[in-house]
């Protein structure tokens, strides 16, 4: 934002009962007003962002225990332990997210087509069915996908007579047999929790698309498919990129997912996050964590957002 | 008439295109927002801001745990237990053991279930006790490793003996003298939680399942055996069954079952470290056979016949949930008179016959006979001297070995 000169006075001479300062109150007064609505936002960043950012920078360069107190000794050293402890557990969260973010991205963009384009009257209770499921707890919501791919349940038993779980499991992502507790459990619980998170802000992208655009590109000869890639999809890049970004940045956080449909070997960095901040009580090796997952994420998103050259738009 | 040339865009139609994503909202795009934030947040935090920083030792030698007591005023006290660990009426709008308590005595109770895991409850509550605050709870009920932590930090205030005749007098032998706290000073336990070997029937074939062993190398059983993920629970019962005595082991010890859990989860015989969420797995027969807690056993039995449970020959662990009044409560008397209820033997039968854990009260058989004659008579509520005899505490840790263990552990499970 840049502070605006203050206007040139007005060409007619200044009568003697105005003085200078009266003339220049009002434009200060109005170069003040997008601060004044910033205001509860930067209080807010402030309080709820900058200050705990601040104490968990602090608490990742200290060293003691909780008996004897934390002191900060700038011990970065815990960076690279933790790093070097802790890696597959990124490596894993990385994969993880990624997949059910494509994987989400190619669920939802079909559906949210479907509802901004074709759902005619429908799109309403189309909408509130994509929402419906956060009525519930995420917990719970997590929880169902237990019952869903139960050992003896029909999603594995179908699975398991058209041979895709032999597939799967020569892949690594499933084994013995089974989902649950397998590296697809954790991605397929990901997928369906932050779904909504992409189907939306695709929805808002697509819906804003002007359909004459597409009549346009038709009467220029254009096919189908070729509409769609050339028209359709670079102007929902907004949406996909904040879509992706949605899932992405939360699902790469998440820890529920692994914790409760994965096993030892699907564990993500959430969970060693959580564990290390409430069970071993190692609170810098906790913050360090956490800070070098920032890290990975925003290095993650900005390359992408660079990549997919919409940089302008987020 | 020139082609649609639908793979070439001119550099004109490039930027047209991204003019109108970009949706005229140039100015203030979130990027420079972004930017000053976070030049802003820099400048506030700054180095001298993080060097600044610290977290004070959490044990408080001045002052002391003890607080005004204002039981005397304030006809009142504030009770936080875990979720589902109190009797509830018919209709389940209200608690008859807590009413009772009130019509005795006039102390109102302010009853929160807010307690649903001990870690998390830990760290809730620690900021103020480490500060020296009152937490605006006068009892909790926390497992034993938990409040032996407590104590150990000086966070809960001693009861006194002359308030709690009925609790004297009433507490089994089993748990008397735990050497965390000898001679019960600071806690009372509420419950006591057997941790113990559970299997599904028609999962194992009709096989029985009866050792820690079998659990781990079965290979009938592959992928289909779950641990708990309290330390304690799950590394106790493997230390018995490798010989040795939770109560007095030594690091090597400990290191060599968790090599032995290890093992088993290598060659993925173990299929998941859980919470409570373990019941629903073993009922539906994805997990075969587990460690369980016997509280969820009984209530599991009573829905699915299927679900035994066995007592390994070499023993099995036991731990309690403890309640303890936190340091600075303002209602320390009424804390210890609702203690002392409890120890009442027709309050602890009624409530041994609700939530179906050990109950620590002595003599209260005859009176939960009343009741419910099979309760009486189940072992997982109340042990008879046989199985009491083989039941097995894990020693208290220093808070160097606590944090030693538990990363140890983590590692195990995965986190």
């Amino acid at each position: 934002m840049t502070a605006t000169e203050a206007p040139p006075a007005p060409p007619t001479p200044p009568t003697p009962t105005v003085t200078e300062a009266a003339v220049r109150k009002v434009p200060r007064r109005k170069r003040l007003i997008p601060y004044w609505l910033l205001l509860p936002g930067i209080l807010w960043l402030l309080v709820f962002f900058a200050l705990p950012m601040v104490y968990q920078a602090s608490t990742s360069v200290q060293t003691g225990s909780l008996e004897e107190g934390f002191e900060v000794t700038w011990h970065f050293a815990t960076y690279w332990d933790a790093i070097q402890e802790y890696y597959p557990q990124f490596v894993r969260s990385l994969l993880y997210a990624g997949t059910a973010t494509v994987l989400c991205l190619l669920l939802g963009y079909p559906l949210a087509y479907l509802i901004a384009f074709k759902a005619g009257r429908w799109r309403n209770l189309l909408l509130v069915l994509v929402i419906a499921p956060f009525f519930t707890s995420f917990l719970i919501r997590t929880l169902a996908w237990k019952t869903i791919l139960a050992d003896d349940g029909t999603v594995v038993g179908a699975l398991d007579a058209l041979r895709v779980l032999d597939v799967t499991s020569w892949l690594g992502w499933t084994a013995d047999d089974r989902v649950l507790a397998t590296p697809m459990a954790v991605v397929c619980g990901l997928t369906y929790n932050f779904l909504p998170f992409m189907i939306l802000p695709l929805y808002t992208s697509l819906e804003r698309i002007d359909g004459r655009l597409h009549e346009a590109a038709g009467d220029l000869y254009a096919r189908p498919a070729t509409t769609f890639r050339k028209v359709t999809v670079p102007l929902s890049m907004p949406g996909i990129v904040s879509g992706t970004l949605l899932t992405f940045i939360p699902a790469s956080g998440d820890y529920v997912n692994a914790e409760l449909l994965g096993s030892t070997d699907t564990k993500m960095v959430g969970s060693v996050i959580q564990s290390q901040f409430l069970r071993v009580l190692d609170y810098p090796t906790a913050a360090a964590l956490s800070f070098i997952l920032m890290a990975v994420v925003l290095v993650v998103v900005t390359v992408y957002i660079r990549r997919s050259g919409t940089e302008d738009l987020v | 008439m020139e082609l649609y040339e639908p793979d070439r865009l001119s550099a004109a139609q490039i930027a047209a295109t991204r003019r109108s994503l970009s949706n005229g909202r140039g100015a203030l795009s979130r990027r420079s927002l972004l930017r000053a934030t976070g030049a802003g947040a820099l400048t506030i935090g700054g180095v001298a801001g993080l060097g600044a920083c610290g977290i004070p030792p959490a044990k408080r030698e001045s002052g002391g745990p003890a607080s005004t007591d204002h039981s005397a005023k304030e006809k009142r006290v504030v009770f936080s237990n875990w979720t589902e660990y109190m009797d509830v009426s018919e209709d389940e709008k209200s608690y008859p053991t807590l009413e009772a308590f009130t019509k005795r005595t006039g102390i109102q109770v302010k009853y929160t279930a807010d307690i649903n895991d001990n870690v998390e409850f830990f760290g809730k509550i620690q900021p103020q006790l480490a500060a020296g605050q009152d937490t605006g709870r006068d009892l909790i009920c926390v497992t034993d490793w938990l409040a032996a932590r407590i104590i150990r930090l000086g966070w809960a205030q001693k009861l006194d003996p002359a308030n709690l005749p009925h609790a004297f007098a009433n507490l089994s032998q089993q748990f008397r003298s735990p050497d965390w706290d000898p001679g019960r000073a600071y806690t009372y336990p509420w419950t006591g939680i057997p941790s113990v070997i559970a299997y599904n029937t028609k999962a194992t074939k009709g096989r029985k399942i009866e050792s820690v062993s079998q659990l781990l190398d079965d290979p009938d059983l592959k992928g289909r055996v779950s641990f708990l993920s309290e330390m304690r629970d799950s590394i106790g019962l493997t230390l018995l069954d490798m010989g040795k005595d939770p109560a007095s082991f030594s690091d090597d010890d400990f290191d060599g079952a968790v090599a032995r859990i290890q093992k088993a989860v290598d060659k993925k015989q173990i299929r998941r470290f859980t919470g409570n969420d373990y019941t629903a797995d073993l009922s539906k027969g994805d997990i075969a056979a587990c460690i369980a807690w016997a509280g969820d056993i009984v209530q599991l039995q009573a829905d699915n016949p299927d679900i035994q449970f066995a007592i390994p020959e070499s023993g099995y662990m036991i731990s309690s949930d403890n309640l303890l009044v936190p340091a600075k409560a303002r209602h320390k008397t009424n804390a210890e008179k609702l203690i002392d209820h409890y120890y009442e033997l027709p309050m602890a039968a009624q409530l041994a016959a609700y939530i179906n854990y050990v109950c620590p009260v002595e003599g209260v058989g005859a009176e939960l006979a009343k009741i419910d004659k099979s309760m009486a008579s189940n072992p997982l509520i109340l042990p008879d001297a046989e199985m009491a005899s083989k039941s097995h505490a894990f020693r208290s840790l220093s808070g160097e070995e606590e944090t030693a263990y538990e990363e140890k552990f983590a590692k195990l499970i995965g986190a």
